[in-house]
C-alpha cells in the first residue's frame, strides 16, 4: 500500500518498529490494530491464538516487558517502545526449551493445545515474578487463561515442576 | 499382563509443537492469493429471507463476491443448512458469506448488505411449543420424525431421512408436567419398556417421584470452526478442524460434490470439539465451494460469537422420574419421562439419558417415554456423553433422597445396584463386554475414605457446611470393523498410519502402541503418520463416544498381526523352515530356536518389495474400506505393508464407567463453595496411557463441575435473544472454580474383547464429576433437591434464606 507510511494530520505513523523476541521488526500497522493481529497475520507468529478476541480466554497471551498481556486486547501502537516476547521466542539460542515448556511436556500439560501458548506465557511471567510459587499462587496467577479441555491440574503440575518443586 | 508399551507413559509426537507454538491449527495456515470470508448472520429467531441486495457491498474495492443458500443444493427442515433462506430458525444462523481481500473489508462489506426478512412466530421453551395452540419453531411443526421416504441428505447438510412433525399436549398435561407430575395420557415421540413396571413398583418399600431440569449449553471449543480451502488440478485441499479424520472424508467430499479421491483433508491439530466436530459440519460446504467459485484460496474465519451460534450445544431436558427401592436397597422399578430441547436442530438424547439409569442402577423393570422438541435456539448435537451425563447429574441427588428415605447409606445403594459382568440394560436388554464397576466403587470409596468422611461433622465453621457426594458416569465405549494400516520401510522404521483425529486426548498415538506392542518393537523406531489424508491414512473410527481406545487398539492390533504374518513368511522363504518357526521382536524377525538367524525389519521390507503381491501392498484384502484401499494403492511397493480390517469377535456393549467422590465446603452466606476433594476412578479396562487417562479424568471432572455449577444457555423468551454468547458469560470453569488438586486412578483390569484389554473413558469422566458435585451440594443442604443443573450460588442463597425458589417449576432456555 503506497500510503502505508504516510502520517496524515491527526493520524498516527503506520509503519512502526516493534521489538519482538529480541528482533526489531518494521511493520505496517493500522491505528486500531491489535497486537494479536500484527503478530499472527503480519509477522507470521501464529503461536498466540485468537479464541475470543475480547480478553476473556488468554489464548493470545504474550509478554510485554516480562508481564503477561492479552495480545487481542493490546494495540500494537502501544508496544512500540517495549519488548514483546511470544511463545516462539522462549527457546534458548541453542534450541533448548524453556523450563516451562520442558515441564509442560513432562507433565503432559496440553490437551488440545489451543490454549497452551497462552498457558506457557502466563507461567513464564509468573515464574519471573515469583520463582517458587505455591500451588494456590500459581492457580491464581494462571486464572486468566481458560482451558476448555480442563487440563488445569496438568498445567499446575507443569508450573510446579518448572519451579523445581515437583520431582 | 506385563506389556512393553501398554500402560506406560510416552511423549506423543505433537506435544513439543504445542508448547513451542509450532503446532498449527486451521487459522494459522496461509496461501498465496488467499481471501477472507465472513458471515452475515440472522438477527431474527424465526422467519425467512425475502430479498438480498448486495450491490453496494459488491461495488466496494476489495470485495470479491457473496455466497448464499442459492449456491448450495436445497435443504429442507429439519436439516441444518449451511446457509439459511426459507427457514431461519435461530438468531445467529448464517445467511450468507462475503469474501474480500482482507477480513476488514469483508466485515465492512457485510454492513452494506440490505436484507428484507419476513418474521415468523418463535419459541424458546420446549413446553411452550408442546402446549396445544403454542407457537411452533418451524412452520410445519415442532418435533423430528423419522421418514424413510425423505431420501438422502442434501449436500451441505447433516440430516437425512428426517422430517418435521408436530406433537402437542393439552393444557392439563403441560400444567401437570410443569408442576412435577406425570402428564397422564400425553403423546410421546419415543418410548420403551422392559419388565413389569407396575408389579415391580408394588414390591418397592421406598418410592420417590421428582421432576428435573437440565439446561443445555454450548460446546465453546476454544478453536472456532474456521476453515481454509483451495483447489489445484481439480483437487480440493481443505484445512479444517474436526475431532475425527478419515471417517469424515466421504461426507466432506459429498458436501463439496467431489470424488473422495479429489479431497485432501489436512487437520493435524484440533482445538477442541467435545462432540461438536465429530463429523464435517455444514459451514465447511461454504468454505470449500466459495473457494471453488472464486478460484482463490479462501479462509472462512469464525468468531467466538459465531462459534456460539453454529458450534453446537448440549440438549436440555425437562423431566419426571419415579424410582422405587426394595428392602435390600436394589432398584425395583423406574418410570421416566423426558422432554428434550433439541434447539433448532438435533434429535435430543432422551433415550440415552434413560439408558444411563438402566445400566447404572439395573432396575428390574423400567419404562421410558420421551419427546424431543425444537425451539428457536442454537442447533444441538452430541456433547460429551449426550443424555447420559446430564441424567447422571440430576439423578444422583434423587437417588440420594431415595437412599435416605429407605434408610440406606448412599454408597450402599450404588453398591447394591452396580452393573456386574452379566448386567443387562436398555430396551433390548443387551449385555456388556465386561464390567468391573463394583470393584471401581470399592476402590474409589477407599481412596476417598467414604466411611470416615460420612461420619464427620457437617458444620465446619460459622456459616460454612460440608457436603460429600458421589456420582457415576457411563458411556458405551467401543466399536469394531475399522481398518489398521502400517508400513515397515527399508530404513527399518515402522510407519504407523492412523485416520484417528487428534482432538487433544493423544489417543491417535496411544492406540498405535498396540501395533508396537504386537510387533515388540521400540517406540523410538515407530513413526506416527496422521493428520493429512495425502499421507495415506486408513479408514478409522470417529472420535466421539469414548470409543477410540477400544476400537482403534483392535484395528491397530490386526494390522500388526498382518505384518507379523508377512514377516514370518518372508523369513521362512529366505532362511528356511516354516513361518511358525519364527518370532518377531527388536525390529527383527528371527528363528525362535536360534535368534542369530533372522532378518532385520529393513531387510524384510526390501524382500517384501522384491516379492510384491500382498507383501508390499500390490494386493490387499477385499474387505477393507475404500479409503484404506486408496491409501494402500498409493503406498504399494514402498515397504512391507500390514493392513487388515478388524473382524475380531465382539459381543455386547463395551462400556466406559467412572465413579467420583466430591467434598465441598459451602458458604451459606454467599452460596459459593470450594471443592476440597475430588477423587475419581475410571473403569476403562487396561490403562493404555496413564498420563492420558489422567488428562481425560481431570478434564472430564472439570466439565462435570461446569455442568453442575455454572454452564447454561440463557435466552430472552420475549425476543429470542441469547444472553451469554461469550466465554465469560457462558462461564466455563476456570482454575479457580476447580480443585487445586484432583485425584484420579484407573482400575487397569482387562476387557476380554480388546487385544490389549482397553476401553475408552472420555464421557463418563464428566458424568461422574457432575453427579458427585450435585450430590455433594444436596448433602451440604441436608438433602435439599434443586432438581436441576446448574445449581448456581443465587439458588443456594435463596434456598437458605427460604425465599421460595421454586425448583419444581420446569424451565429451560429462559432468564
Amino acid at each position: 500500500m503506497a500510503s502505508a507510511a504516510s502520517n496524515p494530520a491527526g493520524g498516527v505513523e503506520r509503519l512502526v518498529s516493534i521489538n519482538v523476541n529480541g528482533r526489531v521488526r518494521r511493520v505496517d500497522v493500522l491505528p486500531q490494530e491489535t497486537l494479536a493481529h500484527t503478530l499472527r497475520y503480519k509477522l507470521g507468529l501464529t503461536g498466540a491464538k485468537v479464541a475470543c478476541n475480547r480478553g476473556e480466554c488468554g489464548a493470545c497471551t504474550v509478554l510485554i516487558d516480562d508481564v503477561n498481556y492479552y495480545a487481542c486486547s493490546t494495540l500494537t501502537h502501544n508496544v512500540k517502545d517495549r519488548a514483546v516476547t511470544t511463545v516462539e521466542g522462549l527457546r534458548a539460542e541453542d534450541g533448548t526449551l524453556h523450563p516451562v515448556q520442558a515441564a509442560f511436556i513432562q507433565e503432559l500439560s496440553p490437551a488440545c493445545g489451543f490454549c497452551t501458548s497462552g498457558q506457557v506465557m502466563s507461567a513464564v511471567a509468573l515464574l519471573k515474578a515469583n520463582p517458587r510459587p505455591t500451588r494456590q499462587e500459581a492457580r491464581e496467577a494462571m486464572s486468566g487463561n481458560l482451558c476448555r479441555c480442563g487440563a488445569y491440574d496438568h498445567y499446575l503440575n507443569g508450573v510446579m515442576r518448572a519451579s523445581g518443586q515437583l520431582s | 499382563m506385563t506389556y512393553m508399551h501398554i500402560g506406560k507413559d510416552f511423549t506423543p509426537p505433537d506435544v513439543e509443537a504445542k508448547v513451542t507454538g509450532a503446532a498449527r491449527y486451521t487459522e494459522d495456515f496461509r496461501r498465496d492469493g488467499m481471501v477472507f470470508a465472513r458471515l452475515l448472520t440472522s438477527p431474527l429467531p424465526s422467519g425467512r429471507v425475502v430479498s438480498i441486495d448486495a450491490s453496494e457491498a459488491l461495488a466496494m474495492e476489495g470485495v470479491l463476491g457473496i455466497f448464499t443458500a442459492d449456491d448450495l443444493p436445497p435443504s429442507l427442515p429439519p436439516a441444518n443448512p449451511a446457509l439459511a433462506k426459507d427457514f431461519i430458525t435461530y438468531i445467529g444462523q448464517p445467511i450468507l458469506a462475503v469474501a474480500a481481500e482482507s477480513d476488514l473489508i469483508a466485515e465492512n462489506a457485510i454492513e452494506k448488505i440490505k436484507i428484507v426478512f419476513e418474521r415468523r412466530p418463535f419459541v424458546t421453551d420446549p413446553l411452550d411449543t408442546l402446549l396445544e395452540g403454542g407457537p411452533d419453531p418451524y412452520p410445519s411443526g415442532n418435533t423430528l420424525v423419522r421418514n424413510a421416504s425423505a431420501g438422502a441428505a442434501a449436500a451441505g447438510t447433516t440430516a437425512s431421512g428426517t422430517d418435521v412433525g408436530r406433537i402437542k399436549w393439552s393444557l392439563d398435561q403441560v400444567t401437570a408436567f410443569r408442576n412435577g407430575r406425570e402428564p397422564v395420557g400425553a403423546t410421546f415421540g419415543d418410548e420403551w419398556t422392559y419388565g413389569d413396571v407396575a408389579a415391580e413398583f408394588a414390591q418397592c418399600k421406598t418410592i420417590v417421584e421428582e421432576p428435573f431440569v437440565t439446561i443445555g449449553y454450548p460446546h465453546h471449543s476454544l478453536e472456532p470452526r474456521s476453515g481454509m480451502a483451495y483447489w489445484e488440478n481439480g483437487k480440493c485441499y481443505f484445512h479444517g478442524s474436526l475431532q475425527s479424520h478419515t471417517v469424515g472424508h466421504a461426507q466432506l467430499s459429498a458436501m463439496l460434490e467431489i470424488d473422495p479421491a479429489n479431497l485432501v483433508f489436512i487437520n493435524e491439530n484440533t482445538g477442541g470439539g467435545f462432540g461438536s466436530k465429530i463429523f464435517p459440519y455444514p459451514i465447511m460446504a461454504v468454505t470449500g465451494k466459495f473457494s471453488r467459485q472464486l478460484n482463490r484460496p479462501l479462509q472462512m474465519r469464525i468468531t467466538r460469537e459465531e462459534e456460539f451460534y453454529i458450534g453446537s450445544a448440549r440438549s436440555g431436558m425437562q423431566g419426571w422420574l419415579k424410582v422405587g427401592l426394595k428392602d435390600d436397597g436394589k432398584v425395583g422399578a423406574v418410570d421416566v419421562i423426558i422432554v428434550n430441547d433439541a434447539g433448532s436442530g438435533g434429535g435430543g438424547s432422551a433415550s440415552s439419558s434413560a439408558e444411563h439409569i438402566s445400566i447404572m442402577y439395573q432396575p428390574a423393570a423400567m419404562r421410558f417415554r420421551g419427546v424431543a422438541l425444537y425451539t428457536n435456539t442454537t442447533p444441538r448435537g452430541a456433547q460429551r456423553g449426550p443424555g447420559q451425563n446430564e441424567m447422571a447429574s440430576v439423578l444422583a441427588p434423587i437417588m440420594d433422597k431415595a437412599a435416605r428415605e429407605g434408610g440406606f447409606d448412599r454408597l450402599a445403594v450404588r453398591r447394591a445396584n452396580a452393573p456386574r459382568p452379566d448386567a443387562k440394560f436398555g430396551p433390548r436388554q443387551g449385555g456388556l463386554s465386561s464390567s468391573y464397576m463394583p470393584e471401581a466403587i470399592e476402590k474409589a470409596a477407599a481412596m476417598f475414605r467414604w466411611d470416615e468422611r460420612v461420619a464427620q461433622p457437617k458444620v465446619t465453621a460459622g456459616n460454612k457446611v460440608r457436603g460429600i457426594g458421589l456420582g457415576m458416569g457411563y458411556h458405551s465405549a467401543g466399536a469394531s470393523g475399522y481398518d489398521g494400516l502400517l508400513r515397515i520401510g527399508t530404513d527399518g522404521k515402522i510407519y504407523l498410519h492412523t485416520g484417528v483425529g487428534n482432538l487433544g486426548t493423544y489417543s491417535y498415538a496411544g492406540v498405535l502402541r498396540a501395533s508396537a506392542e504386537a510387533l515388540q518393537c521400540s517406540w523410538e523406531n515407530c513413526v506416527v503418520v496422521y493428520g493429512n489424508s495425502d499421507l495415506n491414512l486408513p479408514h478409522s473410527t470417529y472420535q466421539g463416544g469414548s470409543n477410540t481406545i477400544f476400537t482403534e487398539t483392535r484395528s491397530s492390533h490386526v494390522a500388526a498381526l498382518d505384518a507379523i504374518r508377512k514377516l514370518k513368511e518372508i523369513a521362512a522363504a529366505e532362511l528356511g523352515g516354516a513361518a511358525d518357526d519364527y518370532s518377531v521382536g527388536g525390529e527383527r524377525v528371527f528363528l525362535t530356536s536360534d535368534q542369530a538367524k533372522g532378518l532385520t525389519f529393513a531387510e524384510a521390507a526390501q524382500k517384501a518389495i522384491d516379492l510384491g503381491g500382498e507383501y508390499s501392498g500390490q494386493v490387499y484384502p477385499e474387505d477393507i474400506n475404500a479409503t484404506t484401499k486408496r491409501s494402500v494403492e498409493a503406498m504399494k511397493g514402498t515397504g512391507l505393508i500390514g493392513v487388515a480390517k478388524d473382524t475380531l469377535p465382539k459381543e455386547g456393549t463395551a462400556p466406559g464407567f467412572a465413579i467420583a467422590f466430591v467434598e465441598i465446603e459451602m458458604d451459606l452466606d454467599t452460596g459459593k463453595y470450594d471443592i476440597t476433594d475430588y477423587t475419581a476412578v475410571a473403569e476403562c479396562g487396561t490403562v493404555v496411557h496413564p498420563q492420558g487417562l489422567s488428562q481425560a479424568m481431570n478434564g472430564g471432572g472439570v466439565w462435570g463441575i461446569g455442568m453442575a455449577g455454572y454452564e447454561r444457555h440463557v435466552y430472552d423468551s420475549q425476543n429470542g435473544l441469547p444472553a451469554n454468547v461469550g466465554f465469560y458469560q457462558a462461564k466455563l470453569p476456570t482454575y479457580l472454580d476447580v480443585p487445586a488438586k484432583m485425584l484420579t486412578a484407573g482400575m487397569d483390569m482387562p476387557d476380554p474383547q480388546s487385544p490389549v484389554g482397553a476401553r475408552g473413558i472420555g464421557e463418563p469422566a464428566q458424568g461422574c464429576g457432575a453427579a458427585a458435585l450435585m450430590s455433594a451440594i444436596s448433602d451440604a443442604l441436608d438433602g435439599h433437591l434443586f432438581n436441576r443443573t446448574p445449581v448456581t450460588p443465587d439458588m443456594i442463597v435463596n434456598h437458605v434464606a427460604q425465599n421460595g425458589f421454586n425448583t419444581g417449576d420446569l424451565k429451560t432456555n429462559t432468564f
